[in-house]
């Protein structure tokens, strides 16, 4: 936790210089995304007109895609960890990984809905995919609005926790069954998808641009995390005083 | 057990045994959903709700897509899965809101029984409205809409998804019980969760209703009945941490 101390008037605080950087190198990292992504990378080979263009995206929809995942992972983690534990710090965990991993949700779903349209001539499908990344979204704003229901910190831990791990349990059901129904998404990295439409296959800079994006957007993904979670920890710090003050 | 049934519904106390052994736990079950149950035949505010408001979506959803849609077996399968579930939800949350209304849940809590027992006992009597429900929705559907949904297939999916609803349901109205809102919390928890189920009985009803090979659906049956076991599993095992800290 930070410790802010007041020395001859100036705020002093051992983690600002360490997250300004962290700041400053993920306005470097996007910076360097975009230009992997538009400039470094070759064109696709087998794509022609809006679709050669409109492809250029993949690069940022992975990177949300990995760094959404991530998020939603850490919940998992930080939930867990709460209900084996019971320390709120757990608890900060999994709530600034849901509200930084929708937040790169809603980047897969802004920069899926813009490349859909010139390649499957349709901004939205009821793909497995897209289907499950909705619902899971879904159900994460769920969580964010449960968690605003309740005053108790320790009650709203447990039963956030409670709720994201039984929840979580739904998730492969609905990719099953959206599955089942049809897909017409492109599998990129392993398995061949007979219907697939827009596929392409991974060049050596593709490879090379996606490894480079995916580290960037990470860098982003971490630098918001580290403000969430730290502001989060000021809000419990803050309670805490309250409390001491109004006993 | 019949006689414990008819005693608990006459208003007769239930006995209390204290001790382990499955039947034991299965009677601290059963005489809670009896309380539930009696407890709702006096009142009859939350299964009449459901199936006031079931009937009341049928006619609506009748009059919204008559003469819009070519074939009205075309839209029944979606219509009656969110029948299911929208009605479904204003029971559900009465199961545990109630007790909180009435300043009752810390009683049950301090009861001499298995929290699971607790949970297990209201999903018997949520389970109970909402077969309820669905025994008045699809005659009037077969009415409104002339498409006969009495037919084994579709039964069984709905029987599985009905328990699959009532276990995740459930669960989620003792979650919300306590917090702010909850009669519109319960929802907006509840749907995202059931969406699997949701697609198999559409999916499922659908292709009865369109007179495709039954072999080709059973893995919807087998979705549904997976799903159930999951959760129902995941259920028992949770269901104690929700109240550990009361």
């Amino acid at each position: 936790m930070a410790s802010t101390t007041t020395v001859h008037g100036k705020r002093s605080d051992i983690w600002y210089g360490p997250l300004l950087t962290l700041d400053i190198l993920a306005g470097l990292a996007m910076v360097v995304a975009i230009w992997a992504g538009l400039f470094f990378a070759k064109e696709a080979t087998n794509l022609a007109g809006d679709e050669q263009i409109a492809q250029r995206i993949f690069y940022f929809h992975m990177g949300c895609n990995i760094t959404a995942t991530l998020g939603f992972l850490i919940s998992v983690i930080g939930s867990a960890g709460y209900l084996v534990r019971r320390t709120l710090v757990w608890d900060r965990i999994a709530q600034a990984g849901v509200e930084v991993g929708t937040i790169f949700g809603f980047g897969i779903m802004v920069t899926g809905a813009i490349w859909a349209k010139p390649t499957w001539n349709t901004y939205w499908t009821w793909d497995p995919r897209l289907t499950t990344a909705t619902i899971t979204i879904l159900i994460y704003l769920a969580y964010m609005l449960f968690r605003n229901g309740m005053d108790n910190r320790h009650t709203r831990a447990r039963f956030s926790a409670i709720y994201a791990l039984f929840a979580f349990l739904s998730v492969p059901f609905t990719y099953l069954s959206a599955r089942i129904f049809r897909s017409i998404h492109p599998v990129v990295f392993n398995g061949s998808n007979a219907d697939a439409q827009g596929a392409f296959s991974i060049g050596p800079t593709m490879g090379q641009t996606l490894l480079i994006t995916i580290s960037c957007f990470t860098i982003l993904f971490l630098a918001l995390f580290f403000h969430r979670w730290r502001q989060l920890s000021l809000e419990a710090r803050i309670a805490d005083i309250r409390e001491e003050l109004y006993q | 057990m019949s006689r414990d049934l008819l005693g608990g519904l006459l208003g007769e106390p239930v006995k209390m045994r204290t001790g382990g052994g499955f039947s034991a736990y299965m009677r601290k079950a059963f005489a809670v959903a009896a309380k539930d149950v009696r407890a709702e035949l006096r009142a009859k505010e939350v299964a009449s709700t459901m199936i006031v408001f079931g009937l009341l979506a049928v006619v609506i959803f009748g009059l919204a897509f008559d003469l819009r849609v070519p074939q009205s077996a075309m839209v029944v399968p979606g219509i009656l899965w969110v029948i299911v579930l929208f009605a479904g939800v204003l029971g559900l949350h009465r199961s545990f809101g109630a007790e909180v209304d009435r300043d009752t849940l810390a009683g049950l809590l301090l009861a001499p029984v298995e929290p699971s027992a607790i949970y297990f006992g209201k999903l018997a009597s949520n389970l109970l409205y909402l077969f309820l429900l669905e025994l008045f929705v699809l005659p009037v559907i077969l009415v409104m809409f002339d498409t006969n949904l009495f037919q084994f297939h579709i039964l069984l999916a709905l029987f599985l998804g009905t328990i699959g609803y009532a276990e995740v349901g459930t669960f989620f109205a003792a979650l919300t019980a306590n917090s702010r809102a909850r009669e519109s919390m319960l929802p907006v928890l509840l749907l995202p969760v059931m969406v699997p189920v949701f697609m198999a009985g559409v999916s499922l009803t659908a292709g009865i209703l369109d007179g495709r090979p039954v072999s080709g659906l059973t893995t919807w049956l087998v979705i549904l009945g997976v799903f159930d076991c999951i959760f129902f599993v995941a259920a028992y095992w949770i269901v104690d941490l929700i109240w550990d800290g009361i």
